[in-house]
């Protein structure tokens, strides 16, 4: 054993981090999201605790977390179609190849939501599937809401995905990590295992900006077995609309700055 | 020559402030093989990423098919192709199911029939169903080449298409390129840093020196221009030159 090479690659690994900003922030990124998000839902869970008059309230909040974890993969696996899709690209170096086919950009959008949709279709069947086997928990039974809440989520996902996709594209692999960390950064905000009203003052009306919030809490409003989410589904389907257009101008711009620098031939051999 | 494939004017390409390419004219006639030459830093990725749309010019002007790049690149990266040593085709998918997604891209009809042709051309048929990562490096050049040739281009833009291939599958692929070049009259733009392979290949040359144009002409034009007796003591002598050669290709140094 040598000290020296011992501490000659501890220094190469730790450079990496000098270096790279990204780097920097994910340190702290991933374990301030999860003590965030795990401490909302404790103190839901502490709030209902003391608010329960029989045990099926408790019940009744671990179906919204069945619930909120499936309704979460939808969005999530909407954004990773568009930003993965993009990087399996990056990663076999055939980006070049593909942005120098007769394709327009819009198409290459388009292309990633279909297989955005594909990837929420196998997910979907699984986890329906699994949650009613093994904890009896049929989500079928929200009935006709599930068809818009899906496609809010869907929106929000795409939207999302554009904006990293973007980021990625003008600032290249080193923000990589945001393919995987843009989505966690809003789950904390967007009251997705807990009602809105669990967050700080201040924070609410941040969440409130967010489509998925609305999507979380017309979730929770039917599992409760309250009425059709009429407002949040309305709430939800105009931030959508806000949301796409800016991430489709977003995206637009990146892809611009991106070619006017060279990036995308760079990030295309790499 | 009739009218060019590619007509480029004063082309300027600026990346915050750093002149990539100062000032760079020149012109490809149908059938013609152009070599775009010169040592690195020249300015020759920088004017194919702007032919191949993957960049925009600063300044300047560049038409292909007589039709100006910025307002009709869909248009025009229709009838042309692009083949690099440094971009691969997606590694995790079978040959022909690569060959098959490219021929979609480029609209081809009858893709099965030209794919076909075309590995058998380049002696390949037999790796239709391997898995592109699986394949050697000359293996895969042939097949970005079949790839680069499944929509019959007018243009085909090849950056260092020999660069990874032991010399008997080098010449191969250059006398392939070269029956291609005569049986369909394609124009191609060819860049390479072995001179012999683009005194064998090419028509004509363009030799870029600090992002602008030094010399153009044939192969031999421009030995005998600089008095040397290959291209490649040409592309030393340019390279080692620093700022004192001028543009009629003679070290006033």
């Amino acid at each position: 054993m040598s000290w020296t090479r011992i501490s000659a690659l501890a220094l190469r690994y730790t450079l990496l981090y000098k270096r790279s900003v990204p780097r920097m922030i994910e340190l702290f990124f991933w374990p301030t999201m999860d003590l965030l998000v795990w401490g909302y839902v404790t103190l839901y869970l502490q709030r209902l605790y003391a608010t329960a008059q029989s045990p099926s309230a408790g019940m009744g909040a671990i179906t919204f977390l069945l619930g909120a974890m499936i309704f979460w993969d939808i969005l999530y696996r909407a954004q990773q179609g568009v930003t993965l899709s993009f990087l399996e690209d990056v990663w076999t170096r055939n980006l070049l190849n593909v942005f120098v086919a007769p394709i327009r950009i819009e198409e290459f959008i388009l292309a990633t939501y279909l297989v955005g949709i594909v990837r929420i279709g196998v997910t979907l069947v699984a986890l329906i599937g699994l949650a009613w086997l093994l904890y009896q928990f049929n989500l079928l039974a929200m009935g006709f809401a599930l068809i818009p809440l899906f496609i809010n989520l869907l929106l929000m996902g795409w939207a999302m995905g554009m904006i990293t996709t973007g980021l990625i594209m003008r600032w290249g692999q080193a923000v990589e990590a945001l393919a995987w960390g843009v989505p966690f950064l809003v789950q904390p905000l967007a009251a997705v295992f807990y009602p809105v009203d669990v967050l700080p003052r201040w924070v609410q009306p941040i969440s409130h900006a967010l489509p998925a919030t609305h999507v979380f809490e017309g979730m929770r409003q039917v599992l409760a077995g309250g009425p059709f989410p009429t407002a949040h589904l309305l709430w939800a389907f105009g931030l959508n609309v806000a949301y796409l257009v800016l991430a489709a101008w977003w995206f637009r711009r990146m892809y611009e700055r991106a070619r006017d620098k060279g990036l995308l031939a760079k990030l295309g051999t790499q | 020559m009739s009218e060019p494939v590619v007509e480029v004017k004063h082309l300027r390409k600026e990346f915050d402030g750093t002149v990539a390419v100062a000032d760079v004219s020149f012109c490809v006639g149908r059938g013609e093989i152009v070599g775009l030459l010169g040592p690195n830093g020249a300015g020759k990725t920088t004017t194919l990423q702007v032919l191949l749309g993957l960049t925009t010019h600063t300044s300047g002007t560049v038409r292909m098919f007589g039709k100006e790049l910025r307002s009709h690149r869909v248009e025009i990266l229709q009838r042309c192709n692009f083949s690099s040593a440094y971009a691969a085709l997606p590694t995790n998918l079978r040959v022909w199911e690569n060959l098959r997604l490219f021929a979609r891209l480029y609209g081809v009809r009858d893709s099965a029939a030209k794919l076909g042709f075309l590995l058998e051309l380049f002696e390949i048929k037999h790796l239709k169903d391997k898995v592109t990562g699986h394949l050697s490096a000359g293996e895969s050049t042939r097949v970005n080449l079949c790839k680069a040739l499944c929509n019959d281009p007018e243009l085909l833009l090849l950056d260092e298409p020999t660069a990874s291939l032991d010399p008997d599958i080098a010449d191969k692929v250059r006398r392939i390129l070269r029956q291609i070049q005569r049986e369909k009259g394609i124009s191609m733009i060819y860049t390479s840093h072995n001179m012999r392979e683009v005194e064998a290949v090419c028509d004509r040359v363009v030799f870029l020196h600090k992002g602008m144009v030094i010399a153009e002409g044939k192969p031999q034009q421009i030995i005998d221009r600089f008095q040397r007796s290959s291209l490649e003591e040409v592309f030393i002598t340019v390279a080692r030159s620093g700022d004192v050669l001028d543009g009629s290709g003679t070290n006033t140094g």
